[in-house]
């Protein structure tokens, strides 16, 4: 039980993922498809975010305290109140492209409904054979 | 400048492709020009390159002077210089080639073309010189986003092809993408040297394990190596011709690439061979595609098709080689890299001047080929030795390596299934030899006033690069010994 509560966020990225492969590898349907692998990508950019999530934790920016006088007060920095905000950056990427793919992908649906007039994998593969 | 090469030859196809598509709107002519242009600046700092890892050894070039776990670094040693030169000279040859075909196939749609032309070598160029695993993954997102594109543009079964790829091509960079962050949990870095030092000081964990595990799965969908090849031969087949010219060559022995680096820099030789020893299952997976490859192009009757059944062959080759994990064996797999490019591109080039002229590339329509299109056919000659791997080609040298790399390592499977596949190679090339050789043109019927076989070449944009790059098959086969030893070699003494 302690299990599942500890690694909870990472359990929900794995069912999310393999829904999406799932969907992707298996549904006959273009734009089922293509929602499949929308939710693949979003399950991996869950899994980023998860991995540098803290409880507590604040952005790496670091505020100057003033005293009374208006002079900066010495701080020590500790690592551990900070997240590390590399895995948000790099998921910022991520989303770009997977928007950038999925409308690729959608446009080319578009183009295959108005070649084949059929959205379905294996009606079109019929109709070619 | 000279210092700031890495980066140009990045930059500029990028800025070009951009410009290209501006230019495209008033002009379209002048985007051939641009673009032929581009790389020809891209050709001549890769080779500059080229020439500096030689004599003073691997180039190190950091993105806005930040030093290099923090920053992006580019890393040029000596198996990526290589490569780049490859991808530069490759793409300047398709670019020239490409004049007349894209102006048949595609029309008005030139400037588009073109600009996605750029920005695929870009990305091409990019995966393989950055030494950061996640610009990695955007660069590979970049050039498969534009070869989707490019890819659609052409018509009919092109489309339902191309978006079984962006499928396929999608599971492929996001494993990859889920094995960086595997890394990234692991080492809290994503620069690969940086990756290396901290993954060998630490004792190996199930998370390096499953890194490794979605790297390599995902960079196997990419190559389409033989269980996972379903996507590659329609795309190649219904793409237009110069578009598979350029992608044919270029993207699976990119992800070949990315597969030597990762398993080389990234991972170490010690934890592949020694702590997982998986070799023999993958070997064994190299020569089911081998033969795999083989018996399928065996059954086609389209040459398009036939050759894109060989790619899945040849990707087995490199597999196997990288895999058996001695000296030659990574010898071979190297080399064949640059080999199977230009023999690739060699033989494309020939089909697309084939098709431009004929119309078709069906075994039925090469009957009396080689007297209408005697200079097409030396080019396809060449490039058909150079693939059953006959010397002084250098198809001959990669398997030459490949075969001692397998007799060292007592894989006898995978010895066996190169000598097959050559057999096969030469039993299928000879095939086209005799019809178009031996067999009468089709419509020659007894008219006296004409000559029996009139020569009806392709343009001479086309047949340059075609003979230019049977020129290079035979050209790098004969120093051979002097790439092996200045290159490949102080590459495989820096893991081995």
């Amino acid at each position: 039980m302690d299990y599942i509560l500890n690694h909870f966020n990472y359990i929900i990225v794995v069912i999310i993922m393999m829904l999406g492969l799932w969907g992707m590898l298996s549904l006959s349907n273009l734009v089922k498809k293509l929602i499949s692998m929308a939710i693949f990508q979003t399950g991996i950019i869950l899994f980023y975010i998860s991995m540098g999530a803290k409880k507590g934790s604040s952005i790496p920016i670091i505020k100057q305290a003033y005293d009374d006088h208006h002079h900066p007060i010495h701080q020590t920095i500790n690592h551990i109140d900070y997240a590390n905000p590399l895995t948000q950056i790099l998921m910022l990427t991520a989303i770009v492209v997977g928007v950038a793919t999925l409308g690729l992908g959608l446009a080319l649906t578009q183009r295959v409904y108005s070649e084949h007039k059929s959205l379905n994998e294996d009606e079109i593969l019929e109709s070619l054979s | 400048m000279i210092d700031q090469a890495p980066a140009l030859i990045v930059v500029i196809p990028l800025l070009a492709a951009l410009f290209i598509t501006v230019i495209g709107v008033y002009k379209p002519r002048l985007s051939w020009i641009l673009t032929v242009l581009t790389f020809v600046i891209t050709s001549i700092f890769t080779i500059i390159t080229l020439k500096q890892v030689v004599v003073i050894g691997p180039v190190y070039y950091m993105f806005g002077n930040w030093p290099a776990p923090f920053g992006i670094e580019f890393v040029i040693d000596h198996l990526n210089a290589l490569i780049i030169a490859m991808i530069s000279i490759v793409a300047l040859l398709v670019a020239i080639y490409s004049k007349h075909d894209v102006k048949k196939e595609l029309g008005d749609k030139i400037p588009h073309f073109y600009s996605l032309f750029t920005l695929l070598v870009t990305g091409l160029l990019g995966i393989t010189m950055t030494g950061d695993a996640f610009n990695l993954y955007v660069l590979l997102e970049v050039s498969a986003l534009t070869s989707y594109a490019l890819l659609a543009l052409s018509k009919g079964r092109a489309y339902i092809a191309t978006f079984n790829y962006l499928i396929m091509g999608t599971i492929g960079a996001c494993f990859y993408l889920l094995g960086v962050g595997y890394l990234l949990i692991n080492t809290g870095s994503l620069n690969m040297a940086d990756i290396a030092t901290i993954i060998n000081a630490n004792t190996y964990s199930y998370a390096v394990l499953a890194a490794f595990l979605f790297i390599m799965i995902g960079m196997w969908t990419k190559m389409a190596l033989f269980p996972l090849h379903g996507w590659l031969p329609n795309v190649y087949t219904y793409a237009p011709t110069s578009t598979s010219c350029l992608l044919a060559p270029l993207m699976t022995k990119v992800s070949v690439y990315v597969m030597l680096r990762m398993m080389t820099s990234v991972f170490n030789y010690d934890y592949i061979f020694n702590v997982l020893q998986w070799q023999q299952v993958i070997v064994a997976l190299a020569v089911l595609a081998i033969l795999a490859g083989s018996i399928l192009a065996f059954r086609q009757d389209n040459l398009k098709r036939m050759l894109t059944y060989l790619i899945v062959a040849e990707i087995g080759y490199m597999v196997g080689g990288a895999w058996l994990g001695n000296v030659n064996g990574f010898t071979g797999a190297s080399y064949h890299i640059i080999a199977d490019g230009f023999m690739t591109l060699c033989l494309f080039l020939a089909i697309g001047c084939i098709i431009y002229k004929i119309g078709d590339s069906s075994l039925a329509s090469m009957k009396g080929i080689f007297k209408k299109m005697p200079l097409t056919m030396v080019g396809f000659l060449i490039g058909a030795f150079s693939m059953i791997g006959i010397p002084p080609t250098c198809g001959f040298f990669s398997k030459w390596y490949l075969l001692s790399g397998a007799y060292e390592a007592g894989a006898w499977p995978f010895f066996v299934a190169l000598l097959v596949s050559s057999l096969v190679n030469a039993i299928l090339f000879f095939r086209i030899i005799e019809v178009g050789y031996f067999h009468a043109l089709p419509e020659e019927e007894p008219n006296h006033n004409h000559p029996k076989h009139k020569r009806d070449e392709a343009p001479l944009s086309m047949i340059i690069p075609l003979l230019t790059t049977a020129g290079l098959l035979i050209g790098i086969g004969i120093y051979t010994a002097d790439i092996v030893t200045y290159l490949i070699r102080p590459f495989i003494n820096t893991f081995l």
